[in-house]
């Protein structure tokens, strides 16, 4: 993968947040605390700063410096989240898309101990990369993607603050899968 | 949304150089956001950091200072602090005796802080021991859930912990410390209405005029159930019961019994809920050996109340008492 291709993915997806943010921060206000949308808005808004201040020279520095800087800038649940998919992404970018999405998902499910089911971005990660280990298309993995965040809506939480809930978070699509089906959205609309 | 800002994204940092012109004794890194003691490192004692999102005020910044913590990292409102912050705050405070990591149990927190305390580990020699505070009784404990919340231990904790810092005890004893702590406190709150987070301008949840929310979250997030208002009498009973149901206070030299506000209820109404915890623990046979009341771990202009019991022992109550010189808390200075 070139760094340009990557450079377009993010931006679309930094695209996508911004026009989705008060969705993601509707989503969060149901069954989290009401900050998904600001907090991953601010965080890509960074990212594609450092980015343009200082063009990384290849696909795996550009990974790095993304994860780095959402670790930096976004806290909360999903800077160490989204931080830690990026950072992992970039130590297996050289096998392409597939194995570097899988490699971060990886570094998700050890950040963040969830398991498929719990209500979270795995929820919308898992499939997507199960999808693109079989040999599909990027579009087939968001797909999946957008699929495993309705799968979602009628889960009761268990990880993450929607939890506490119980019961009452069921109805509602978990914000991390929204913002992860639009990732992999970015990637069907900018990647090949 | 009426709030006394000048744009939402500046919030934390307007406070921040606030508190840096109103408490001159403390130093504030604006840069990474951290409100350390003016007179810090202090060598040979353990480094207590702390931190959280703003929108607590004045948990976590306005408890740093002589007998409590040596640093507070202040996220975005509602939101953990990120590793760098923690990082520094704790390189700021090694006096080469380690360095206490006090985190209340939301995932973000327990993530950022965990991510800081591997970057620490591998830039320097700096000994970093963590404790998680979760004491909500609202929320069940189990593999299905995060675990309990974080709440109004956490500003106990800080104070007791502070003061056997400050008396030089060793990194492990006071994070033994720490735990039992943790271990002995137990909270339960309700809220009257929402708040209004500053970057989303709304209210973060509706909660109609005849209605209060039983088992809140300092956040925000929903509780236990929605029931009619009540009078001050059973919504006491409300928070008291669960707490005591869950753990024992009987004996010993009784609890530490903290009524706290949770940003926009006054000091009158707090009062009112006091008593009627303390008639109920006189019902219960629970002692009151000493109390707090007032809004030290807000939710930004919630209305609300949040009731904090933790057992008490000779060793917990005279740590205590021992002087504490903070914007938050003072006193026996």
């Amino acid at each position: 993968m070139n760094p340009e291709e990557l450079t377009a993915w993010l931006r679309r997806f930094a695209e996508l947040v911004h026009e989705h943010r008060d969705e993601l921060t509707a989503l969060d206000s149901a069954i989290g605390d009401a900050d998904h949308g600001a907090n991953l808005d601010r965080g890509m808004t960074a990212v594609l700063a450092a980015l343009q201040e200082a063009p990384p020279a290849d696909a795996a520095a550009l990974l790095k410096k993304t994860g780095a800087t959402l670790v930096s800038k976004v806290g909360g649940a999903s800077g160490p989240l989204y931080g830690t998919l990026f950072l992992r992404m970039a130590g297996a970018v050289d096998g392409g898309f597939a194995p570097a999405l899988r490699a971060g998902f990886d570094g998700v499910l050890a950040r963040g101990k969830a398991e498929p089911g719990d209500k979270t971005m795995v929820d919308a990660l898992g499939p997507a990369c199960d999808v693109l280990d079989a040999g599909g298309s990027v579009a087939e993995a968001a797909q999946a993607a957008a699929d495993g965040r309705d799968a979602t809506v009628p889960l009761v939480a268990r990880k993450g603050r929607a939890s506490y809930l119980g019961e009452r978070s069921a109805g509602h699509a978990d914000p991390g899968a929204t913002s992860t089906a639009l990732l992999l959205r970015a990637a069907a609309e900018t990647l090949r | 949304m009426k709030k006394l800002i000048n744009d939402p994204a500046d919030v934390v940092a307007d406070a921040l150089r606030g508190m840096a012109l109103a408490h001159p004794e403390l130093r504030v890194d604006h840069e990474n956001r951290v409100v350390f003691r003016g007179d810090g490192p202090r060598q040979g004692k353990v480094g207590l950091v702390s931190g959280g999102g703003s929108g607590h005020e004045p948990m976590h910044g306005g408890f740093v200072g002589r007998g409590m913590l040596d640093a507070a990292c202040a996220g975005e409102v509602f939101t953990s602090p990120v590793p760098d912050q923690v990082v520094a705050a704790t390189q700021g405070v090694d006096g080469g005796a380690g360095v206490l990591h006090i985190v209340k149990n939301y995932t973000g927190d327990v993530m950022n802080f965990e991510m800081a305390a591997e970057l620490v580990a591998a830039e320097s020699g700096t000994e970093v021991v963590t404790v998680v505070v979760d004491d909500d009784v609202a929320v069940t404990d189990s593999l299905y859930t995060a675990g309990r919340r974080g709440v109004g231990t956490t500003v106990l904790l800080e104070k007791i912990v502070g003061a056997a810092a400050e008396e030089g005890r060793p990194l492990a004893e006071v994070a033994d410390l720490a735990r039992r702590v943790d271990d002995a406190g137990r909270s339960m709150g309700t809220a009257l209405t929402s708040c209004t987070v500053p970057a989303a301008g709304k209210p973060t949840f509706d909660l109609p005029e005849d209605q209060m929310e039983i088992g809140i979250g300092i956040h925000g997030e929903p509780g236990r159930r929605r029931v009619p208002l009540a009078p001050a009498r059973e919504v006491a009973e409300m928070l008291v019961e669960p707490i005591l149901s869950d753990l024992s206070f009987t004996g010993g030299e009784g609890v530490i019994c903290f009524v706290n506000g949770l940003g926009a209820t006054p000091l009158l109404e707090l009062y009112v809920v006091y008593a009627e915890v303390a008639a109920l623990l006189d019902k219960a046979g629970v002692a009151i050996a000493r109390s707090l009341v007032g809004p030290y771990m807000t939710s930004l202009d919630m209305a609300g109340a949040t009731v904090t019991l933790l057992r008490a022992d000779d060793d917990l109550l005279r740590l205590w008492d021992a002087p504490v010189v903070t914007p938050g808390l003072r006193w026996g200075a």
